[in-house]
């Protein structure tokens, strides 16, 4: 047989690895052919929805649901007694605690779930809502930790003894009542005693902010009981679905062989899709209960002010370094705001996520950290929006404490980081809060940051702006903001990474079908990353057939094999990996059948490309394509007919992406209105997979980095109510406020990883935070601004130019 | 509940004719009512754009106008914009320039852009910006957004004068 194609051309022709492949999904959402829970239809499909309390702290005296069951097209209404039967009035939380699914006996925030209303449509169950009489007696509220802590006022009476003694939590002792843990790692003592005798010491507090991922989206499901075969059918927004499949046999008693949970489309996830929601189990009741299909979708202001929030973490940190600016040591504590239940969304053993990642990208020989947890009345949550499990707030910290110390120091904040920097060859490097690091070369893509941008001369005009400024012949200050950010993403290794005691691998199961084209299941689930495209491109390059020709399926838990979802960048890292694992063990069984086919010896012949080629012939090969038809009809000796494989991946190791940022705003101090002029993002995220979505992925984590910096953020009163509740006051930018981003990249693959990838979705959210923060704060440096907190909306910037005398 | 009012509506070229109460929103009707559900519903208070139909020659988010109000008016949503055998540029352009991740606010995205372009055939750049803010996007950042416009109407142009 000649070979008329060049190996070049066979290639392309693949669409694996490393080229910027347009996107299978595009098709179908271009034509508003998507298929999101909401678009789902079912004959005789009820909608449930909540009475929700106004009240953030108060005790429920009487519900009144009469005069709701007496509105045309109410069929139900459930409230927290008709739950308690079932043993469904409460859940269990993914941080070890539980959370009411419907209010029993109090209400801990303000619009936390009272009763569910089941109607014939929406207009019915709202109508329904509004008849529902429920009466509360109000309770003292409590917004602030450090308030929570002193309080007498105990907001949860289920976690206090009869005897007034504080039981332990899921995560050790607790000191009082309205504390959840302690949780700390590093060294304390020896922490301290470099502290104590450091020639330089940068102290700064600093709050980051309570926000929430708020996907276009909101959260819903249509949950199907079908009593005749005693299924369970789930769709949901589930960035989970196997995890959901099997809280839900674990609460409700069905055997999971009998639930099938489906996640269709998802618009959007940045882990507000992460845990289980009471709207969850009650659709699921409301179905059981009635025989029919239930829909529960949450409006705007119920995914804004019910489900999970993130950071919410009052930070506190000293950090220390010689004369020359060396490093030696870093101490943080963190009082984190869990709201009124713990439902963070970390694996099991890290109450506060990877926030032991926060020495950052420095080598800092010691270092300790403890965070304590604390209820308020407030809504709980606390997942990882847009990161690995609270690196954001681990990176923001140590790029502000780098800033702080820069300050004290008076010296280039540039010029501290580089001298501060793991070295290349340090790795893998062990770090002193426990990690190790698998992989970096931080010079090198800091040096092509500052060069790209030319910081040296931007440092030059910000000189002659402040000049200028100070002569009067500018009103606008000019910020240049850096930041270097390590993320830790992947989770991970089943030794110490686990939800609810589902280890963290992930997996991919292949089927080759006789003409040479395939389908590909996964344990994880897109919601914009694109995985059809991109895990097809993996496999084009593992087995050789074109990424056209391998379809993608994620979601259905009757087909998918067993993995634990899409958050925290783990997709790449975990399934990436399982993927190309499975793919290797299809092309060994296909070697075999080659080797049969050219009869040569299997180790006789060499994967290239498409094919199998026998060494040192190659114009003697098999296409793998030949080699899956044979492999459904021909008996081959000691070869089982098909090709199939199935692999179940558990990471060595985390993964440790890493990027170099720069921001340039100038920022006008009479209206406080920053003008981002330059945005430069340097992302290493090892073996690149598919440049274009990556590009798409960094502008999109920047630009929710620009929010949450910006202006984003769910805030309360004094009385616990939600001031952030609509779009009106949620900060998400328009194309109007997002500048255009320049991109570049390093390569630094993962050494464990099969290949080398690390995973992007989320560093730029993580590195975006600090740079947009910095470059603000950077501003007012020469002012004498040291910190100020985010989000950084105008009406901040102008108070910090006003209480700098920046307005005469 | 109070009396249905007669509504008539043609969508994407079709007749349609029912009652309808009147406080039933647009945004159902097309969605619940007639199996259009390529419009979104994100945010219940015209700030996202998700739901962006045409009527009668304006951008509107459907989820803040009642059914009552388009009595009498002629809709096209996305699946009037273009389908399999006869795409849109603007569908073109978003896949080419990857417009578009998780999918959710293309199709009001592309209704608001196509109603952009008729307007503003040859927009600039902060034309296209400040033409399209009253549409949210969480994934893609805007930029190959924009990009994606400019294409599709680079495109539309070159077609435009090919047959003059």
């Amino acid at each position: 047989m000649k070979d008329e194609v060049t190996r070049e051309e066979r290639l392309d022709n693949l669409k694996g690895m490393g080229c910027s492949r347009k996107r299978v999904e595009d098709a179908r959402f271009t034509q508003g052919k998507g298929n999101y829970v909401d678009d789902i239809k079912l004959d005789g499909m009820l909608f449930g929805d909540f009475v929700r309390t106004p009240y953030a702290h108060a005790r429920i005296k009487n519900i009144d649901t009469s005069a709701a069951m007496q509105v045309p097209g109410v069929l139900a209404v459930l409230t927290a007694a008709d739950l308690e039967p079932l043993g469904l009035h409460w859940m269990p939380t993914l941080a070890g605690d539980k959370q009411m699914v419907l209010a029993d006996g109090k209400v801990l925030f303000q619009g936390q779930e009272v009763a569910f209303v089941v109607a014939e449509d929406r207009y019915a169950a709202a109508d329904g809502i509004e008849a529902v009489e429920v009466d509360y007696e109000d309770l003292p509220v409590i917004v602030d930790p450090f308030e929570s802590l002193q309080s007498d006022v105990v907001l949860r009476e289920d976690l206090v003894a009869e005897d007034g003694s504080i039981p332990d939590g899921a995560h050790g002792p607790r000191t009082h009542p309205n504390h959840i843990f302690t949780w700390e790692a590093g060294d304390k003592q020896t922490t301290e005693e470099v502290l104590a005798n450091a020639e330089i010491v940068a102290e700064e507090s600093m709050y980051y902010h309570r926000t929430h991922p708020c996907p276009l989206e909101t959260c819903g499901c249509v949950a199907s009981m079908d009593k005749v075969n005693g299924k369970l059918t789930l769709w949901g927004t589930f960035q989970a679905p196997h995890a959901i499949r099997t809280v839900v046999s674990l609460i409700s008693g069905i055997e999971e062989h009998n639930i099938r949970v489906i996640s269709p489309d998802i618009g959007g996830g940045f882990g507000n899709k992460v845990g289980a929601y009471p709207g969850y189990v009650c659709s699921v009741v409301a179905s059981i209960v009635t025989g029919k299909p239930v829909k529960w979708i949450e409006d705007r202001m119920d995914n804004l002010i019910s489900t999970a929030f993130a950071r919410d973490y009052w930070m506190k940190g000293r950090i220390s370094a010689t004369k020359e600016g060396k490093i030696t040591g870093l101490h943080c504590h963190v009082t984190a705001d869990h709201g009124g239940f713990d439902a963070c969304a970390d694996p099991t053993k890290f109450p506060a996520g990877f926030m032991n990642i926060c020495t950052g990208s420095y080598d800092i020989p010691t270092a300790y950290l403890e965070v304590d947890g604390v209820y308020t009345n407030k809504a709980p949550g606390g997942v990882s929006y847009r990161c690995s499990f609270r690196v954001t707030e681990a990176v923001y910290f140590i790029e502000r404490m780098i800033e702080v110390l820069a300050i004290k120091l008076n010296m280039d904040a540039a010029e501290l980081r580089r001298v501060n920097f793991i070295r290349k060859e340090q790795f893998p490097y062990k770090a002193a809060l426990g990690w190790e690091y698998d992989s970096g070369d931080y010079h090198t893509a800091w040096d092509k940051a500052l060069k790209t941008v030319d910081y040296d001369g931007l440092r030059a005009e910000q000189a002659q702006r402040i000049e200028d400024f100070k002569a009067g012949k500018t009103r606008k200050l000019m910020g240049i903001g850096l930041s270097f950010f390590t993320e830790i993403v992947g989770a991970g290794p089943v030794k110490n990474c686990d939800i609810l005691g589902l280890g963290m691998f992930d997996s991919c199961e292949i089927r080759i079908h006789p003409t040479g084209s395939a389908i590909a299941r996964l344990g994880t689930i897109s919601q914009g990353q694109g995985h059809a495209t991109t895990f097809a491109q993996i496999l084009a390059s593992e087995i050789g057939l074109p990424a056209d020709s391998i379809t993608i399926e994620e979601g259905d838990t009757d087909t998918a094999p067993y993995g634990l979802g899409t958050y925290g960048s783990r997709s790449t890292p975990v399934a990436g990996a399982a993927t190309a694992m499975a793919g290797r063990k299809i092309r060994a069984k296909a070697q075999m059948i080659a080797a049969y086919l050219l009869e040569v010896h299997d180790n006789d012949v060499e994967f290239d490309v498409d094919r199998f080629v026998v060494k040192g012939a190659p114009e003697r090969f098999k296409t793998m394509k030949e080699v899956a038809f044979a492999a459904y009809n021909q008996a081959i000796p000691g070869i089982e007919p098909g090709l199939e494989a199935v692999s179940y991946y558990d990471p060595p190791n985390m993964t440790y992406p890493f990027g170099a940022y720069v921001c340039v705003m100038d920022i006008d101090v009479d209206t406080g209105v920053p003008d981002i002029r330059r945005f430069y993002a340097l992302d290493d995220c090892g073996t690149r997979i598919n440049p274009m979505i990556i590009e798409g992925q960094v502008h999109g984590g920047l630009t929710e980095a620009l929010a949450v910096a910006l202006g984003q953020e769910i805030a309360y009163d004094d009385m616990g109510n939600v001031k952030t509740g609509t779009l009106m006051d949620f900060f998400l930018p328009t194309a109007w406020e997002v500048p255009n981003y320049e991109t570049d990249y390093t390569v630094t693959p993962s050494p464990h990883h099969p290949i080398g990838a690390k995973g992007v979705g989320e560093s730029p959210h993580v590195g975006g935070v600090p740079c947009f923060s910095n470059a603000v704060q950077d501003a007012f440096r020469a002012f004498g601004n040291t910190h100020t907190n985010m989000p950084h909306d105008h009406w901040r910037i102008w108070k910090t130019a006003n209480e700098l005398g920046l307005h005469g | 509940m109070s009396k249905k009012m007669h509504i008539k509506l043609k969508v994407n070229g079709k007749d349609e004719e029912f009652l309808a109460e009147p406080r039933e929103l647009l945004i159902y009707t097309l969605r619940e009512r007639l199996n259009i559900t390529g419009p979104h519903i994100g945010c219940d208070t015209s700030h996202c754009g998700a739901c962006t139909v045409t009527i009668n020659g304006k951008s509107v988010k459907s989820c803040t106008m009642f059914v009552a109000q388009a009595d009498g008016g002629d809709i096209t949503t996305i699946e009037g914009i273009g389908g399999p055998d006869d795409l849109h540029p603007l569908q073109e352009a978003f896949k080419e320039h990857h417009g578009l991740q998780c999918g959710f606010c293309t199709p009001g995205m592309i209704t608001r852009a196509a109603k952009l372009l008729e307007e503003n055939p040859n927009p600039t750049e902060e034309e296209i910006r400040f033409g399209m803010a009253g549409n949210i996007c969480r994934c893609t950042g805007y930029q190959n957004i924009v990009k994606s416009i400019q294409a599709a109407a680079a495109e539309m142009n070159a077609a435009k004068e090919a047959a003059e």
